[in-house]
């Protein structure tokens, strides 16, 4: 469904990836794993179009979207929710769901919609009329998560849904991304440096260090991969 | 009091100015955070076009009547600068956009002295009467009091201007994504915003609200000239420093505050005992207080995000 080949992509005079090829199959979750600094992010902004491409393929449904513009990615079904969430904070929970179907126009399935979003994160319709930015962080992670399905998007790119956020938070939205990935069938590419609670919600992963992907397998296979535990479940 | 009164309404009318060009600097402001210094030489450029289209109309149109004609130089005027704008923007700022801010700002500086002396080339150096527009006549109602027409439909046209922008801004979709850029360009990339659409639209607006404050300017003095955008330009920027710049609602209240306070300076010089000479000055006393006071202005926002 979405494919890396040979992505290479920097800042300035600096190659962040060095040739990033992944694949992640329809219907799946699939991991993007690595310490700090590794290139995670920058792989997802290669792919939504905030970095440029310099070099290398990206391949959505089997459309080209290398070095389209983002606006033109989201519109192919492809929805990224950022590092750091970056959800409107001056305006209000709803607004922000708003802003996530700005693309669309059919209001029956815009207002459907943000109902299965309310209903899946309970806490933001309690919330609807509230600024987002005096939400707390793992709500607004939700918030985030809940702006972008609001485009209904065919595939889910995560950067660090766990950051900042107390356990037991993390835990709910970790469910939450494994019940839309059953319920809508959405795709998901998930970033995480909690590699433990990513392997154990994905089918697949990979590890990657420095630009480059270092390990490629099965989740529960990385699971146990020694040097998977050695350097990033801390075994 | 009647006196009060007189200088309140002419300080309105110059108020209103200052406020639409303020509206131009605060939008773009806004969504590319950086002070467009070229904005006073719009709104001279809507001086002159307003100038020749009218002398243009005026013939053509005797039959017309006068509401018509005076609203026809406006729109043509708007649409004139809104055009430059856009234009203005994308060959000058557009390609710095990945740059640092300083460097689109000294081009700014440089795209404002193109334009005049650009607009010294082709329009002449000496000031160039404008058109009348409107018949001016005296409203007097109250002894000792005179506003002229023009000043009324000058603060009328601008109320209805503000109202338009508001709706655009709160009502429709590009409005939407305009606010959302300016909250956070990333997300509002991400949610599909088409970024260059909306700067574009909004040098569009921003160009063509100058553009109407030029006509206004142009039809209280009367007489314009290639330079005639520097002071204007100049004070309309502290206005919408002193309204917290990014903010409408502050650029709007700011151009007004600076009209009045400039005229009743002026005003009740003798009373203050500053020369009336020392007008120009009033603007850039106010922008010193409010950067050593409030630098967010008075309704600025100090954001505070979450991380
Ligand atoms: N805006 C930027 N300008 C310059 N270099 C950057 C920028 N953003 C990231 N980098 C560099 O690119 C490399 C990859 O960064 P990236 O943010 O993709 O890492 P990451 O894997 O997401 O790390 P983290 O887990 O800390 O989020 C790092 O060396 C980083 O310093
Ligand atoms: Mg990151």
């Amino acid at each position: 469904m979405l494919e890396l080949l040979n992505v290479t992509a920097g800042y300035g005079s600096i190659t962040a990836l060095h040739g990033v090829s992944l694949r992640v199959e329809k219907g799946t979750i699939v991991t993007l794993v690595g310490a700090n600094g590794a290139g995670k992010s920058t792989t997802l902004r290669a792919i939504s179009g905030l970095l440029p491409v310099r070099e290398g393929k990206v391949l959505f449904e089997g459309k080209e979207l290398t070095n389209k513009r983002p606006h033109q990615i989201v519109a192919c079904g492809l929805a990224h929710v950022p590092e750091g969430r970056m959800i409107f904070s001056n305006l209000t929970v709803l607004e922000n769901l708003q802003m996530g179907a700005y693309l669309r126009r059919d209001r029956a399935g815009i207002a459907s919609d943000q109902e299965f979003v309310l209903e899946t994160f309970p806490r933001l319709r309690e919330r609807t009329w509230q600024q987002a930015g005096t939400l707390s962080g793992g709500e607004q992670q939700m918030l985030a998560i809940g702006r972008a399905l609001m485009g209904r998007p065919r595939c889910l790119m995560l950067d660090e849904p766990s950051l900042g956020i107390a356990p037991l938070l993390v835990k709910t939205i970790f469910e939450k991304i494994v019940q839309v990935n059953r319920e809508l069938g959405l795709t998901v590419l998930l970033v995480e440096q909690n590699a433990h609670l990513a392997l154990e919600v994905s089918q697949f992963g990979y590890v990657l260090e420095t630009g480059r992907i270092l390990l490629s397998d099965r989740s529960e296979h990385l699971k146990t991969n020694p040097a998977v535990q050695a350097a990033y479940l801390g075994a | 009091m009647n006196e009060l009164l007189q200088q309140l309404i002419n300080g309105l009318s110059l108020g209103a100015v200052y406020a639409l060009i303020a509206l131009g600097y605060t939008m773009v402001y806004g969504v590319l955070r950086f002070i467009n210094f070229a904005h006073g030489d719009v709104f001279m450029v809507g001086a002159f076009t307003g100038m020749y289209f009218g002398r243009w109309l005026k013939p053509l149109a005797a039959a017309w009547p006068e509401w018509l004609f005076a609203s026809t130089v406006l729109l043509v005027s708007m649409l004139s600068c809104a055009i430059l704008g856009i234009v203005l923007e994308r060959l000058a700022y557009k390609p710095l956009r990945e740059r640092p801010r300083l460097t689109v700002l000294i081009t700014a500086i440089g795209v404002s002295l193109l334009l005049e002396y650009a607009g010294q080339l082709v329009f002449g150096a000496a000031p160039r009467g404008f058109p009348s527009l409107i018949t001016s006549s005296s409203i007097s109602g109250i002894e000792g009091l005179h506003a002229s027409n023009i000043q009324v439909i000058v603060l009328v046209v601008t109320a209805l201007l503000l109202w338009g922008l508001h709706l655009v801004v709160m009502r429709t979709r590009l409005g939407l994504a305009m606010r959302a850029l300016s909250l956070n360009p990333t997300a509002a990339r991400l949610m599909g915003v088409n970024t260059n659409v909306v700067i574009s639209f909004t040098f569009g607006i921003g160009s063509a609200l100058a553009a109407a404050g030029a006509i206004f300017y142009a039809s209280l003095y009367q007489a314009i000239d290639p330079f005639m955008g520097v002071l204007p330009g100049m004070k309309a920027f502290v206005a919408a420093v002193l309204g917290g710049i990014g903010s409408l609602p502050g650029a709007m209240v700011g151009g007004l505050i600076l009209g009045v306070v400039e005229t009743l300076v002026v005003g009740y010089s003798q009373l203050l005992g500053i020369p009336p000479g020392y007008r120009d000055a009033v603007a850039f006393v106010i922008l010193i207080l409010i950067l050593l006071f409030k630098p967010s202005g008075l309704f600025g926002k100090t954001m505070r995000e979450k991380v």
